[in-house]
């Protein structure tokens, strides 16, 4: 990376339609790219692999929250019912996993769910309201109709002129750089 | 297909000669409308100078709100008294109305993650507006318990937090479970709900030219920039929340039925309750899912979104449900005859023949009868019928929990015991204002959150397919 890259923050590159961008992503893909992102209205069937993109480690939030979950709600009904205060209802045994089942089971739904919630957030890098894309008049549109391929220039690839023209051979419309 | 090239060895030779005829599917979006025309009508809703039918409604539903406040003020500075609750009916409107909300929300539920997991593509255009039903009813439908514990300072009591007695909730009680469900699933359905909609309040903030309305939806979208890398970890997500929401749904009308079934009163202690009490809150969602999205159709012009493919098949789901709680209602009467027990046996002759045969006559007539005539497809075309079709599903529902809560409650063992319930004004004035408190939410959600999910809808569109060229 060389000096004058500094203030840049990448090339962007607009396309027309789903198949234009995905067989692009394909070719940026396959050139090597690393740190750099297609930027669609909706999710494109598909594009992860175009993109050469791992699969989501979301689950594992979910998996962490849905234990955490459990375990609270075992830990909850016996600390209350049977250890700090312990309940005679019926003469039953002060905690079984059976009667409080329901609220173990909502719990783990419940805290599942916030690890899914936030794990989304937090792997997403979100919230985050200032962003270099922000001010580009173009990017405004890729929640519309338009799809746009963003290089950034932290990639080792990252040559402002070879970049700019390897997107137009993509078949790209309008490029801009982005600035930081 | 004559002029394929060679026949390759894993077509069967007879498809060159029959020439096979592409099956229709029905449209989803209707005269291929495009991407921008989606973000612009859906967008254009909440940008347009608000409409004088909105302020209108807007300050009808304020004042029909009103008198859920006026009844609950009244309640708590008078006490429960105030209630027509009088032994042997301990459980009146507040637990009907409370089941009757609830059930409403399961539709919201259904749509945005069973037919989600289910890849039912049609339920895109219907999705946002009901998980926002699912959400405004349950918060109506805790109104109920809430006041019905007596003295409503307390209800904080109900969870489990240190108090000044020293002493915690007692977790083999139904109605401790139903604090659990019910509060998991407002929780999980407004996270479910708040998530898939970020995405399509990014393309409102991209839109906007105010300062005021950039501001208010930038905080809202969070800085959703709509990356590839972003939304394969919303997809995961959104799956994975669908896929929890799933199991919740059913665990919470389930966990509402326990309220009764755990119970010893002839008519509620049956096994049959949790599927039955599942049918029943589907059917009545997908009743309220219409007679809102039927005017909202109408209003917005929305034809081509929510087209009668998609009106035929929550029709085809009431009558399918509907079916479903007539069946459970004849499975009731048989397991009572066939039980030998003669209580459970006079509950049911009790429920259909006795004091309270009005209102089981209206809940058969209503659930039973009426989502029969969805049959025919000339009604389900009708929709101005298919609208009061709901209204009478709507009824029949509510009346389904009066005619559980009450009639069982009235006729139970000992006959020296026995009652006859009826409302107060004050209960009546506390249920009625909840449809205002509802219309309200719903009217606020429909003027400045996206009402469609954009993104999903486009996502649905056979022109979003990067293959399709």
């Amino acid at each position: 990376m060389n000096e004058r890259n500094e203030s840049i923050h990448g090339v962007a590159c607009t396309f027309r339609s789903p198949s234009d961008v995905f067989h692009a992503a394909e070719k940026v893909r396959d050139a090597g790219w690393k740190i750099w992102d297609v930027h669609t209205p909706f999710p494109i069937h598909g594009m992860d692999q175009a993109m050469g993109l791992p699969r989501s480690k979301v689950p594992r939030l979910t998996l962490l929250g849905g234990v955490t979950g459990f375990i609270t709600g075992c830990l909850l009904t016996w600390y209350m019912n049977s250890y700090d205060y312990p309940l005679v209802v019926g003469g039953k045994p002060f905690w079984s996993p059976i009667f409080p089942f329901p609220i173990m089971y909502e719990c783990t739904i419940l805290f599942a769910a916030f690890g899914t919630f936030f794990g989304q957030f937090i792997l997403n890098r979100l919230p985050r309201h200032h962003h270099p894309l922000f001010d580009l008049p173009q990017f405004a549109r890729t929640s519309d109709d338009t799809f746009m391929i963003v290089l950034e220039a932290r990639d080792k690839n990252f040559h402002l002129d070879e970049s700019r023209n390897f997107l137009l051979s993509l078949g790209g419309q309008e490029i801009t750089v982005i600035r930081e | 297909m004559a002029h394929a090239p060679e026949h390759s060895t894993d077509r069967p030779e007879i498809l060159d000669r029959v020439n096979p005829a592409e099956l229709p599917r029905s449209k989803l979006i209707l005269n291929d409308r495009g991407f921008h025309w989606i973000t612009d009508k859906v967008c254009g809703i909440v940008e347009e100078p608000t409409p004088l039918w909105w302020k209108v409604t807007f300050a009808v539903a304020l004042f029909i709100a009103s008198f859920t406040g006026a009844g609950l003020f009244y309640l708590v500075s008078t006490g429960t008294g105030t209630w027509g609750l009088r032994s042997p009916i301990g459980w009146g409107w507040a637990i009907v109305n409370f089941v009757f909300w609830v059930g409403i929300g399961h539709a919201g539920t259904l749509i945005s993650a069973i037919l989600c997991l289910l890849r039912q593509k049609w339920r895109t255009s219907i999705n946002r507006a009901a998980e926002a039903m699912t959400i405004f009813a349950v918060m109506c439908a805790g109104i109920f318990p809430l006041f019905h514990v007596g003295r409503v300072w307390f209800a904080w009591w109900l969870f489990p937090l240190p108090n000044q007695n020293g002493i915690w909730p007692q977790f083999r009680s139904p109605l401790e479970w139903d604090v659990f469900a019910v509060s998991t699933y407002f929780t999980v359905s407004t996270l479910f709900w708040y998530m898939g909609m970020v995405p399509d309040l990014g393309a409102i903030r991209d839109r906007a030219k105010t300062w005021w309305r950039k501001a208010f939806y930038s905080v809202l979208a969070l800085g959703w920039r709509g990356g590839n890398r972003q939304w394969s970890n919303f997809e995961m997500a959104y799956l994975l929340l669908a896929g929890l929401s799933t199991p919740l749904v059913l665990s919470v009308h389930t966990i509402v039925s326990f309220d009764f079934a755990v119970s010893n009163v002839p008519g509620w202690h049956t096994t049959i309750f949790p599927p039955y009490f599942v049918a029943g809150a589907i059917f009545s969602g997908f009743a309220m899912v219409l007679t809102l999205m039927l005017p909202l159709r109408a209003i917005y012009r929305l034809h081509d979104v929510i087209n009668q493919y998609h009106i035929d098949n929550m029709c085809k789901i009431i009558l399918a449900t509907g079916t479903m709680v007539g069946y459970a209602y004849a499975t009731e009467f048989f397991i009572a005859a066939y039980s030998g027990n003669a209580y459970e046996k006079f509950a049911f002759v009790n429920r259909a023949f006795g004091q309270y045969a009005w209102a089981y006559w209206i809940m058969v007539s209503c659930n039973v009868i009426t989502p029969q005539l969805f049959w025919f497809k000339k009604i389900r075309e009708n929709h101005a019928l298919v609208w009061i079709i709901c209204l009478f599903v709507n009824v029949g529902m509510w009346f389904e929990r009066f005619v559980i809560t009450v009639t069982s409650l009235a006729n139970d063992y000992l006959p020296s015991s026995w009652g006859y319930y009826s409302p107060t004004i004050v209960d009546i004035f506390t249920f009625f204002g909840t449809f205002g408190f509802f219309s309200v939410l719903f009217l606020l959600f429909v003027r400045f959150l996206p009402l469609l999910p954009m993104a999903e809808v486009k996502m649905v569109t056979p022109q979003a397919d990067p293959h399709a060229h």
